[in-house]
């Protein structure tokens, strides 16, 4: 949790964002964390006012700084949202120089679609906005016994002070609440557990958007880390919003809606399957990681490094049943 | 005699840096540090052709790693200890065996916090001792975090399911698998909001009985895996009852009746 602003970042950010100008080095006192020097993300404006950066189809590393989750940010009249600060300290100030490339308006929301690393560590980048962070109820419980494994992972990856760190929710959403941005109102839902028992999704109703965050996985492999029939019955209820366009939490900046959940869903439901019939066998854990959703290999980016550990999470569901 | 072993034990895993990466000679000396800890001068055999370990090369997760043990019938062992030797709680459990019992296989899943010797050790009627060993890479499963349903876990603490395989392997024997919700917690995860460790709740005593007879009781400690899972031999001689016990005194108990 961040216990402290950190005052150089904020000072620098402020005076790129409010007067355009490049404060030349010798002005500053304090070493910088060179936002400056951190070149700005490649964004696209997939709707008018909405921004989503791709993230990599990798496992964080120092190479990629986590950068591996689609983030960006919602620009309404009076007021930004941003949607997923980012999977580390750097991530993190790179959407934040992003949107003041864009906009000067004041960053009064940093919404947390869940707990996973590589959607909230760039909350250290933030907290000189003072923005409500937004998160599903169960975010806070999640982080309370998680937190800090998640932040040693990354530390040992990419250094303590380079990891960033989440903050901790001012909002807690539970069913479905809306916020407004200035004539953009934005409908936030809590999800029951699906990828995670924290899952929470955006509406846009501008532009009839679906943030669905890591409720939507395309061309890179699901992770499973909530409950595998309840994702499935998530999925089911997300493809009836009135919405023709989505932004996974991995996979291309925009999708078409319900069409690009296909994949996903035959996905979720191949493992659902498959692991019944395993546990109905007698199977053993280590056989179904072997075999379940074999099949799907060749559909999905970082198959390998994830159906196993989907199929094992399924299991433990599964043999409960 | 418990009490005595896991001090001996918390002293030994204290002297050694567990963190720090071994190699073949630390590993040989840790498992030699443990075979004195737990059995004292005792002589222990290869247990080669007579009991076998099998568990994953490379572990998918490290909070749940699967080990099958195999005994030769012939053998007549009445205790099974099971060590994963680099873990911060190397004894992962101990199986006696009662009069209902036939160890022929057993299989659980348990923790395994970095790469690691993990071993199996029989003790026969006439009281050799027999061991077999295997190297697993795996590493975390001790700090790992809980499942992802927290909600779900908590509400069914305690509940078990109890499968027996339709087809028996042997005339007499059934084999089932015993499965206990429990979160199985090691102590070693902090809270981030009182910054204080969450308690450790694991389960220490499970006692198996068919009609009047034991099955086996285990002794077991943090590094047994989440909901805990049993996989193992017996000779019904009556329904099943399960008997759980857990660090914090709380105790579970469930019946299950045998197909007939």
């Amino acid at each position: 949790m961040i216990a402290a602003r950190s005052a150089c970042i904020g000072r620098r950010a402020a005076l790129l964002g409010a007067t355009g100008l490049i404060v030349p080095r010798s002005i500053q006192a304090e070493p910088d964390h060179a936002a400056a020097d951190l070149p700005p993300l490649m964004m696209t404006e997939v709707a008018p006012g909405i921004h989503v950066r791709q993230g990599v189809y990798e496992d964080a590393s120092a190479a990629n700084d986590d950068a591996i989750a689609n983030i960006g940010f919602i620009v309404g009249n009076d007021a930004v949202a941003v949607i997923d600060p980012g999977g580390s300290r750097d991530d993190g100030l790179r959407l934040h120089a992003s949107i003041r490339q864009n906009t000067s308006l004041p960053i009064r929301y940093v919404i947390l679609s869940h707990m996973h690393p590589d959607h909230v560590f760039g909350c250290a980048a933030f907290t000189d906005d003072d923005p409500i962070f937004v998160a599903h109820a169960n975010m806070l419980p999640a982080l309370v016994s998680r937190g800090e494994y998640y932040r040693r992972v990354l530390a040992d990856l990419i250094g303590l002070d380079a990891a960033g760190d989440y903050a901790k929710p001012n909002r807690a959403i539970t069913g479905l609440q809306t916020i407004d941005l200035g004539d953009r109102v934005l409908e936030l839902r809590a999800h029951g557990v699906a990828h995670t028992d924290n899952d929470l999704s955006i509406v846009d109703r501008r532009t009839g958007t679906l943030w669905a965050a890591d409720l939507l996985f395309v061309d890179r492999v699901p992770s499973l880390d909530g409950s595998l029939v309840g994702w499935i019955h998530e999925l089911d209820a997300l493809k009836a919003l009135p919405c023709s366009r989505a932004i996974p939490g991995h996979g291309p900046a925009s999708v078409a809606w319900p069409a690009a959940a296909d994949n996903e869903q035959r996905y979720l439901t191949t493992i659902l399957t498959e692991t019944r019939q395993m546990i109905a066998n007698g199977a053993d854990i280590e056989v179904a990681v072997d075999h379940v959703a074999a099949g799907e290999r060749s559909q999905w980016a970082l198959f390998d490094d994830y159906n196993g550990r989907n199929v094992t999470v399924a299991f433990k569901e599964l043999e409960w049943e | 005699m418990k009490t005595s072993v896991a001090m001996s034990l918390l002293i030994l895993t204290a002297s050694l840096p567990a963190q720090a990466a071994e190699d073949e000679a630390d590993r040989a000396a840790r498992w030699k540090d443990l075979q004195h800890a737990v059995f004292g001068d005792r002589v222990v055999e290869d247990g080669n052709g007579i009991v076998t370990l099998d568990a994953p090369a490379r572990a998918m997760d490290a909070a749940l790693v699967p080990v099958t043990i195999t005994i030769d019938p012939a053998a007549h062992v009445k205790t099974l200890y099971l060590t994963v030797d680099s873990n911060p709680s190397p004894l992962a459990g101990t199986f006696h065996f009662g009069p209902a019992a036939d160890p022929h296989e057993i299989r659980t899943r348990v923790r395994v916090e970095q790469y690691t010797l993990m071993h199996a050790v029989v003790e026969t009627d006439d009281g050799r001792l027999l061991s077999t060993e295997r190297f697993v890479k795996a590493a975390g499963g001790c700090s790992a975090p809980m499942g992802g349903d927290a909600k779900a876990a908590l509400s069914r603490l305690g509940q078990m399911r109890f499968r027996v395989e339709a087809t028996p392997r042997q005339s007499g024997v059934d084999t089932a698998q015993l499965l206990i919700s429990h979160p199985n917690n090691n102590g070693m995860q902090v809270d981030q909001l009182s910054h204080n460790f969450i308690p450790a709740r694991y389960i220490q005593d499970i006692k198996i009985t068919s009609g009047d007879q034991t099955v086996f009781t285990l002794d077991a400690d943090i590094s047994l895996s989440e909901n805990p899972s049993l996989t193992f031999g017996f000779r019904p001689a009556g329904a099943i009852e399960v008997q759980v016990e857990d660090s914090t005194q709380a105790v579970f108990k469930q019946s299950f009746t045998l197909p007939q």
